[in-house]
């Protein structure tokens, strides 16, 4: 356990060249979540970030190992709790891979559905919460209007706004709602007509525009070294995007479009995000009228077990490239489980990148890295 | 390039290294010795795997099991696992941090979780556990009586 | 409810007033006033650690505005705080952290569990060994809700469970005598 003194000993000390040492967080605005960096100054400059982590580790690998392959699926749905769909994803085709599993078609069309307006709510929370990092306290509103139409939408189907746990190996958990395909459209129609208030409010804006603008540039060597993915990397122009290299559900009968942007500053990252909205709206236009009839479930045996072996599957979530990787010996529980998340690798460019900047410019470079914290300490 | 071209690439560099080819990807299994070498050699020409995603270790009661995940960012089909089997009592291993710099955080997890010593890291010390935690977690021995409430 | 009936009818204004002319006159005691306004200007403090923290953002936001109650400026400074929600769990890390914010906040102050992480460990409650089971084993909690995540409507509830406390007045024993068997 960590004792009083030791908490003291971190804050503000001189260090030998006049440098502060300054705590940011665990407890701060900013930081959505609790990370807690310690950022070595020279005046306003910044010459050190270090992050510690682990003040929201709760331990889920050792714990999966006593779960059993039906029930390790909810504890996903906690760690990157903006894209639960997606998590949940991954798991269910890593099982369904794993033990061979058939998924209808109708159930592979709901799930890209659903992963696709969990990236679109997962992007206008991201928007309203680095506005408002930014000081624009407006966007936030206006974000959470859309993310309520989506979570309404969740809740008639799968039960719950936030942490859903619906998607299940084979399929889904149960059929969806009558008005599912109605409240979609409905919010397709109204998604269109209010994108164009965020290019007014925040894109075109010069303030927002200077303070992103230069900021936090990342080339693209860095990224790849530094195991960069999702928006990050292809803000620095590094194709990575799960849904074109291996897709998996629906996404391979569907068009949409890649977004790659070469400046790889903190504005060419809030562009990705925004345009890549704009391509999941696309997207589930193109499935929203044809949903297949049929089973939502495949036919599964009561109690999984995967054969002896090692599976690995990938997904494209909001914030990048998440992978599970399964260690099975053949019991009804899995012998190692790992998730090589997003956040983690791309909180590890944060000191590159950050470095010899100023500490205002820290909130626009933190913020569109699009960190969330559980994710990263699991 | 085919799994028989990348057996033939790295039997010539490494000799001894063994394959399994039971799972989705290509497994390599090498010494421990073995691994910078063969590591430099897969991210020169021509095989280019620059992409490294994913680093972790496995507890097999016998003996601890590195497992590295690479893959090239211009080739994203083309998958290897790289496997090095280390002693339990004493597992030591060379880092990989000059080579794929995300290494830096996954081997500071691997060493506060498991208790692998990386030579030659800069900064080798606990990442998410606190300072004063007692134990290495995932290994498969660990037992913790007052805070794990067994089901 | 219970904690209804014991405020004698849950008066909307503390005192009673008698209308003479030229004006009233309102008569009431000092401590009535005091939980009164007390009570309906809570300002919490930002305090989120995982999946519940957006459920509050989302009770902050348009939707269900919690500033209607008066907690309105959600404050990042502990010292300026009077409530804090703890949304999220408590892990062993960040127990001396809370234990440090909860110390610094000025009396009178108050604790709202948010969430079956934050009552007893939640779904991490089996297997772990870092997370504090629960975070009234780091400090006292008046109010529990519990969900994972609570609705929206279930935090307006609490808050306002926690504002009739507030007017009731009694102290810790004293609303531990009144609710036994209960």
């Amino acid at each position: 356990m960590y004792n009083q003194t030791d908490i003291i000993k971190d804050t503000t000390d001189l260090g030998p060249d006049g440098e502060l040492v300054v705590n940011m967080g665990p407890q701060h605005p900013a930081t959505h979540g609790v990370l807690h960096l310690v950022v070595t100054l020279n005046g306003e400059t910044i010459k050190k970030i270090e992050p510690h982590l682990g003040y929201i580790h709760r331990s889920i690998e050792k714990m999966c190992e006593s779960l059993t392959y039906r029930q390790f699926i909810y504890v996903t749905s906690r760690m990157d709790y903006l894209s639960s769909h997606i998590n949940n994803t991954a798991c269910a085709l890593l099982v369904e891979k794993g033990m061979q599993i058939e998924v209808p078609e109708r159930a592979k069309v709901v799930r890209t559905i659903l992963n696709e307006l969990t990236r679109i709510a997962s992007h206008e929370l991201w928007i309203g919460a680095m506005a408002m990092d930014l000081g624009a306290f407006t966007p936030f509103f206006y974000a959470f209007r859309e993310r309520e139409m989506i979570t309404d939408i969740m809740e008639d189907t799968c039960g719950a706004r936030l942490t859903m746990n619906y998607i299940v190996p084979g399929g889904l958990m149960y059929d969806i709602h009558p008005d599912f395909q109605t409240k979609v459209k409905a919010f397709i129609k109204q998604f269109k007509e209010k994108v164009t208030e965020y290019e007014d409010l925040v894109t075109g804006n010069v303030i927002f525009q200077s303070r992103t603008k230069g900021v936090g540039v990342l080339t693209a060597k860095d990224a790849i070294s530094y195991g960069c993915t999702g928006p990050v990397a292809r803000a620095s122009g590094v194709s990575c995007d799960i849904r074109k290299i291996a897709p998996y559900d629906a996404y391979d009968r569907v068009q949409f479009d890649e977004i790659i942007e070469t400046a790889g500053d903190s504005f060419a990252r809030y562009i990705v995000r925004v345009k890549e909205m704009n391509q999941s709206i696309r997207i589930i236009e193109q499935l929203i009228d044809n949903i297949p009839e049929g089973d939502f479930v495949g036919k599964t045996k009561n109690v999984l077990k995967l054969n002896k072996g090692e599976f690995y599957q990938r997904v494209e979530t909001a914030r990048g490239e998440l992978g599970v990787y399964i260690v099975s010996e053949g019991a009804t529980t899995p012998y190692r489980i790992k998730f090589r998340s997003p956040g983690f690798s791309n909180l590890s460019v944060l000191d590159h990148i950050a470095k010899g900047s100023k500490i205002g410019d820290l909130m626009a470079t933190m913020g569109t890295l699009d960190l969330v914290i559980p994710d990263i300490d699991r | 390039m085919t799994n028989e071209a990348i057996k033939e690439y790295i039997t010539a560099h490494a000799p001894e290294a063994t394959y399994d080819e039971t799972g989705e990807w290509l497994n390599i299994v090498v010494e421990a010795n073995q691994l910078k070498p063969l590591a430099n050699v897969l991210y020169g020409q021509p095989m280019q795997l620059d992409f490294l995603f994913c680093l972790t270790c496995v507890d097999y009661k016998t003996q601890l099991t590195m497992v590295y995940h690479l893959t090239a960012s211009t080739n994203r089909n083309m998958n290897i696992v790289i496997k090095v089997n280390l002693d339990r009592s004493n597992p030591v291993i060379e880092t990989v941090l000059t080579i794929w710099r995300t290494a830096e955080f996954h081997e500071r997890e691997v060493f506060e979780m498991f208790g692998v010593q990386f030579t030659n890291h800069p900064d080798l010390r606990k990442l998410i556990l606190e300072d004063d935690f007692k134990g290495w977690p995932l290994r498969k021995d660990f037992e913790d009586p007052i805070n794990m409430i067994k089901l | 409810m219970e904690l209804n009936e014991n405020i004698a009818g849950n008066p909307p204004f503390p005192g009673i007033i008698h209308e003479t002319p030229g004006g009233g006159i309102v008569v009431s005691t000092f401590d009535s006033v005091i939980n009164w306004a007390r009570s309906n200007s809570l300002w919490p403090l930002s305090f989120a650690t995982s999946c519940c923290g957006i459920e509050m953002m989302s009770t902050a936001s348009a939707k269900y505005d919690f500033s209607r109650f008066g907690f309105e400026v959600a404050r990042a400074s502990p010292r300026q705080a009077d409530v804090i929600i703890i949304a999220g769990t408590i892990v062993n890390k960040m127990a001396p952290v809370l234990k440090r914010l909860y110390d610094q906040m000025a009396d009178p102050k108050y604790v709202i569990a948010m969430g079956a992480c934050a009552i007893s460990g939640g779904p991490f409650f089996y297997n772990t060994y870092s997370v504090v089971k629960g975070a009234d084993h780091i400090i006292p909690v008046d109010v529990y809700i519990p969900g994972c995540p609570p609705r929206p409507e279930a935090l307006l509830h609490s808050l306002i469970s926690l504002q009739e406390k507030i007017k009731m007045g009694m102290t810790r024993d004293q609303i531990r005598e009144n609710f036994k068997g209960q």
